[in-house]
């Protein structure tokens, strides 16, 4: 079944571009990854989604209902994790989980106590007197403790430490594996690669590529830089070529193993091979996109 | 009933700042009443002399040297303006600070509809604007059986009625403009207050000006007018109740639709 369902849904602001005509379908029980740059219509997308703005036109659609028309019934399914953890003023984190549980008339302490337990969170503490990251692990817990059927996180490990991170995305694994749908928008590629599997690429307000994740992967270059002489041109897979006199640097989706061969067979004094940044691999989408028309 | 208790735990700060302090400063000019009194005879005079300013503040009907007289000057400066900024603040708060702290995503990413958002905020509101009145109109009694005066309970309880209508009105007009703003300030509310404390002020002091006495809530919170008639102005409270519900139906029309950026 889906879980969600756009069709041509399309937002406005004034005359700004939010989102046009964007189609996108995640079924029940995905790691759904999200990935585009700041502006390209993801936090549009997902604000529409929880009825925080409307649509201009085209539908949204939750587990079947329509959640601009039904969205008291959808958000009872749903568990939101902003990017920016704000908080009212004065509060314990004990209220303020207290509250969010009230708030959907249901008793989650138990879950709640289990999540900050594990994501060693002191509810007894103000949020104001919290860290960033520890607001974002009071965040975290209100998003899950209700077991929602969807979860729906922009940006979540921002803030994070690498351990608290790897402590979240455990939680978020088995949650997935007993059912819930996750819905991760990110502009970190490998938080993506590592967990979702499918995903859909958006850029200026449009959904530009939608794939599982490792065919979008595949298509997903290295970023190669050498010092010294290297003979690239028996190498297949080698895009945006710069290079100095004794450097080069190229986007690589050819074999590892040809790359491999003609660095060794060249003289190199210094090598890196890193993720494209992102722009580059949007760049690699248009060119692609291109050729299409 | 979430938001209400949440609201009020909310505000309660602020709640209990001002009500002691427009509540204090009542009953301290009540404590100057009786010293005063002895030196009146000759000031009351004076005070029905200075022209305009007289005027503005009603005291050439007023005599100042009887309690009800002087409680009427003085409850109008007090009570009226600092309960209008209370109201005003609150009013244009309860709302628009969702959206300026940025809370708003939290709040109504829940399964609570706008509708019952803004009812509960409402609520919580005019409980918080009734307490604080309660609480005053009983330290104004209190204070003035303590200086022991005969307490002028048809005065007084019109008096207080009336700044009590004025606070609804104002926090009404308030909350349905806050629906409007995308992020609002503190700064509409106080401006919308001292607003309407000058218009009355104006329409005291000039005849022309008159009409403007239905505008503002302070025109019929006018001691002097309360004092003298013994009622309230049936034409100027229906013209307010229409400015204070409309503010409401407003906010209700409006937030239910609002995009929350």
């Amino acid at each position: 079944m889906e879980m969600i369902k756009t069709a041509k849904l399309t937002k406005y602001y004034g005359k700004a571009r939010g989102i046009l005509d964007l189609d996108l379908t995640v079924e029940q029980g995905e790691f759904f990854g999200f990935i585009g740059p700041n502006g390209a219509g993801k936090s549009t997308t997902i604000r529409t989604l929880l009825g925080l703005i409307a649509p201009t036109s085209g539908s949204a659609r939750i587990l079947g209902k329509d959640v601009t028309k039904e969205k008291q019934a959808v958000l009872r399914h749903v568990g939101y994790l902003p990017s920016e953890a704000v908080f009212y003023r004065g509060m314990k984190v004990k209220d303020l989980l207290k509250l969010s549980a009230d708030l959907r008339k249901t008793d989650c302490a138990a879950e709640a106590a289990l999540l900050c337990e594990r994501l060693q969170l002191d509810t007894s503490r103000r949020i104001e007197d919290l860290s960033f990251g520890n607001r974002k692990k009071a965040a975290i817990v209100c998003a899950l403790q209700h077991r929602p059927e969807l979860l729906v996180l922009d940006e979540p490990t921002g803030g994070l430490d690498p351990l608290m991170q790897k402590a979240f995305f455990d939680i978020l694994r088995e949650r997935n594996k007993a059912g819930a749908t996750i819905l991760l928008s990110s502009h970190v590629l490998s938080e993506i690669q590592r967990n979702c599997t499918r995903a859909a690429i958006i850029r200026d307000g449009r959904i530009i590529a939608c794939d599982s994740v490792e065919v979008l992967s595949k298509t997903s270059a290295k970023r190669v830089t050498v010092h010294g002489r290297v003979d690239l041109g028996s190498l297949r897979g080698v895009r945006d070529r710069k290079g100095g006199k004794d450097s080069v640097s190229f986007l690589y989706s050819g074999d590892m193993g040809s790359l491999l061969g003609a660095l060794s067979a060249g003289r190199v004094n210094d090598l890196t091979v890193t993720e494209p940044d992102l722009e580059e691999i949007f760049l690699h989408y248009y060119e692609k996109e291109g050729q299409g028309v | 009933m979430t938001l209400v208790k949440h609201e009020l735990g909310q505000g309660k700060t602020s709640f209990f700042i001002w009500t002691f302090s427009i509540g204090f400063l009542l009953a301290i000019c009540v404590f100057l009443f009786p010293e005063m009194k002895e030196q009146m005879e000759d000031v009351n005079d004076v005070f029905a002399s200075m022209g305009s300013f007289t005027q503005a503040f009603g005291m050439d009907r007023l005599n100042f040297g009887t309690l009800v007289g002087f409680y009427a000057v003085e409850c109008g400066n007090i009570l009226g303006l600092g309960g209008a900024f209370f109201a005003c603040l609150c009013g244009a708060g309860i709302l628009s600070k969702e959206e300026r702290d940025k809370t708003a995503e939290f709040l109504l990413t829940h399964p609570v509809s706008r509708k019952r958002i803004v009812t509960e905020k409402l609520a919580a509101l005019l409980l918080q604007i009734t307490a604080m009145n309660m609480v005053i109109y009983a330290l104004a009694v209190g204070s003035i059986a303590a200086v022991g005066e005969e307490i002028p309970w048809k005065e007084i309880n019109l008096l207080h009625l009336a700044y009590y209508l004025l606070q609804l009105q104002l926090a009404g007009i308030c909350f349905g403009i806050s629906a409007f703003l995308p992020k609002g300030s503190a700064g509409i509310g106080l401006g919308i207050a001292a607003m309407m404390y000058f218009l009355n002020l104006i329409a005291n002091i000039a005849d022309v000006a008159g009409f403007l006495k239905y505008i503002t809530p302070f025109g019929y919170c006018e001691g002097a007018d309360i004092v003298s008639t013994g009622r309230l102005d049936g034409g100027m409270l229906a013209v307010g109740a229409v400015m204070g519900i409309g503010g409401i139906v407003a906010a209700y029309l409006k937030y239910t639709k609002k995009d929350i950026l």
